[in-house]
């Protein structure tokens, strides 16, 4: 059994509610929520056609009876069409930032918002939140759920808050070590971001006040955990969520950091085949799906997140019942074909950081010049480790080149470019410039 | 008797030569040598300057990745067959040359040709050296001859 990283604490004891209690308990508010959608006339429509009704939820598992829900169907209905309630009875609205279209809105009620909130509490306590504590937000305010989701989630646990939001990088270096912040709350890029603008402002790992950080927003992997961790001398926990489910706090890590439970009472988690639907085995990665139980004012039924991942359900030595969901490994639709071969930029990150000597910011460019798609991967050269001799540059280089081939099995072309030269963003980093794609 | 030399990272595209020289020209740093060692996709340029404290900390904070290196200078007599009688003392010495380029014209010349070298271990490499009669210029007289 895996050890814990920090003092295990249940912030809700439905955390840790029985297989047994916590299945009945989502067969009643499956039912519950069923009942709800047919106020949504997009809902009532598609489970007339499946002749679907609350009568016929009878287990967890009748979820599968359900009509899927795309991102897509949001747009169709722009701006609040989903709305299962009265405008009136609307307590906020929140949405996505559109950089691929037209926003996606969607709504909370006043319900709603404590229930995300108590969520967020959950994942931020399971790793290491304590009522005495500060914590720095370096998420944006606004449309986007990640700064509002976790100030209000860090407020109910009790703590302090200084809400910093995003950009101005070395002025963040400067609140959290005057104002002595021992969580940090931003998306894992960001973070390391913050740590390298600390350490060439002279504030080596452990040097800042810092403890702990609960990072989301965007698909990380293990080695950058650890280098973020390195950097800033730090515990780094990954949280999970998105705005269409309800935000962060759909799944959160414990101290034993092997996978996010999924608030499971809250959530019916589903891994699917993204191109059969049908469901995957434990332990394999496919897209998750997820229906909300007890979300009143924007419900969704088994919401396609198109975030790959796999359940784990065994037990957890933290106690909490809550299936596991990996890492994103990638989204369905950020899947790279390149020459025929499914590549996801994690896995060149992951390639990226096994090799000392780079740091985890890169670029991958594909193009197709003549018939063959070309990939260029843009890694900047580490100050400290550059060398002076040529022999060890070409060494880097190549042992990158392997290391890429080997983690994704495509070839692509290492191009070594001066540090900080790649764009730096306090939201999600750019990892891919497809120019194959029109616009 | 090691000659600090300042090595910079360079993206092999247009313009890229130029950034360096010009905060250098800009600062009144002169340049008594330098060398580009270059592949397809990036090149590592190397500078000997007098004040290379200085220059260091204006290159990095113009965004340039700069590495310290020592290197020897090592006087060769200026007539055929002078590389070779030198290129003896290191065999017989066992030292490796990781790379060597020639130094800007001197007033010695006619008399010595100075050329750089980066040795796996200099300390270890000026003392064999300078037992097995090669010519090493410190520094300060390095400077003194280019009137810098």
């Amino acid at each position: 059994m895996a050890a814990l990283a920090v003092e295990n604490r249940i912030w809700d004891p439905a955390e840790t509610l029985s297989r047994d209690s916590l299945r009945a308990l989502q067969t009643r508010r499956l039912g519950d929520a069923v009942r709800r959608a047919f106020a949504v006339p997009h809902y009532s429509e598609a489970l007339a056609k499946l002749g679907v009704s609350d009568d016929d939820i009878r287990s967890p598992d009748d979820v599968r009876r359900l009509p899927f829900t795309t991102k897509d169907d949001l747009r169709r209905t722009y701006p609040l069409g989903m709305l299962a309630v009265p405008r009136s009875a609307i307590a906020r609205v929140h949405g996505s930032s559109g950089t691929t279209g037209k926003p996606t809105f969607v709504a909370y009620t006043k319900r709603d918002l404590e229930t995300w909130s108590g969520l967020v509490a959950r994942f931020l306590v399971a790793g290491g939140l304590r009522s005495e504590h500060l914590v720095h937000i370096a998420f944006g305010y606004g449309l986007f759920t990640g700064g509002f989701g976790l100030h209000y989630g860090v407020e109910r646990v009790g703590a302090g808050i200084v809400p910093a939001a995003g950009g101005n990088t070395p002025r963040q270096v400067m609140l959290i070590r005057d104002l002595g912040a021992e969580v940090l709350v931003c998306t894992p890029s960001y973070a390391l971001h913050i740590g390298e603008v600390a350490r060439a402002e002279g504030l080596g790992p452990g040097e800042l006040p810092l403890r702990f950080g609960h990072f989301g927003g965007e698909p990380w992997t293990e080695e950058l955990r650890l280098e973020i961790e390195r950097t800033l001398g730090i515990l780094a926990f990954n949280n999970y969520g998105l705005s269409e489910v309800i935000g962060p706090g759909v799944a959160g890590e414990c101290g034993a950091r092997q996978g996010m439970h999924v608030s499971e009472d809250h959530f019916i988690v589903e891994c699917v085949d993204p191109a059969t639907l049908e469901p995957v085995p434990d332990g394999e990665v496919g897209e998750l799906v997820f229906t909300s139980l007890t979300k009143e004012a924007l419900p969704v039924l088994r919401y396609r997140t198109r975030d790959l991942a796999s359940l784990d359900r065994r037990p957890c030595p933290c106690g909490r019942t809550g299936v596991r969901m990996g890492r994103v490994v990638g989204r369905s639709d950020d899947m790279l074909i390149i020459r025929g071969v499914n590549v996801f930029p994690s896995q060149v990150e992951e390639a990226l950081l096994r090799v000392e000597g780079t740091a985890p910011h890169y670029l991958i460019e594909v193009s197709r010049p003549g018939a063959l798609d070309e990939a260029i991967v843009k890694v900047e050269v580490r100050p400290g480790e550059f060398s002076d001799e040529m022999r060890r540059l070409v060494e880097l280089r190549d042992r990158i080149d392997r290391e890429i081939h080997a983690v994704t099995g495509v070839r692509m072309t290492v191009e070594l470019v001066a540090p900080n030269t790649l764009e730096r963003s306090a939201g999600k980093a750019r990892r891919v410039l497809d120019h194959r794609r029109p616009g | 008797m090691k000659i600090r030399q300042l090595s910079l990272f360079l993206e092999n595209r247009p313009g890229q030569l130029k950034v360096p020289v010009k905060v250098l020209g800009d600062a009144g740093i002169d340049v008594l040598t330098m060398s580009l060692a270059d592949t397809q996709q990036f090149g590592i340029l190397r500078l000997v300057v007098k004040d290379w404290e200085r220059a260091r900390k204006l290159l990095e904070a113009a965004g340039i990745v700069v590495n310290v290196t020592e290197v020897l200078a090592v006087d060769v007599p200026d007539r055929p067959g002078g590389l070779a009688g030198v290129l003896e003392a290191f065999e017989k010495a066992e030292l490796g040359i990781e790379y060597m380029y020639a130094f800007a014209a001197s007033r010695e010349r006619g008399k010595f040709a100075t050329l750089v070298f980066r040795l796996e271990d200099p300390d270890r490499a000026a003392k064999l050296l300078s037992a097995g009669g090669v010519k090493l210029v410190s520094s300060d007289e390095l400077f003194a001859r280019a009137g810098a």
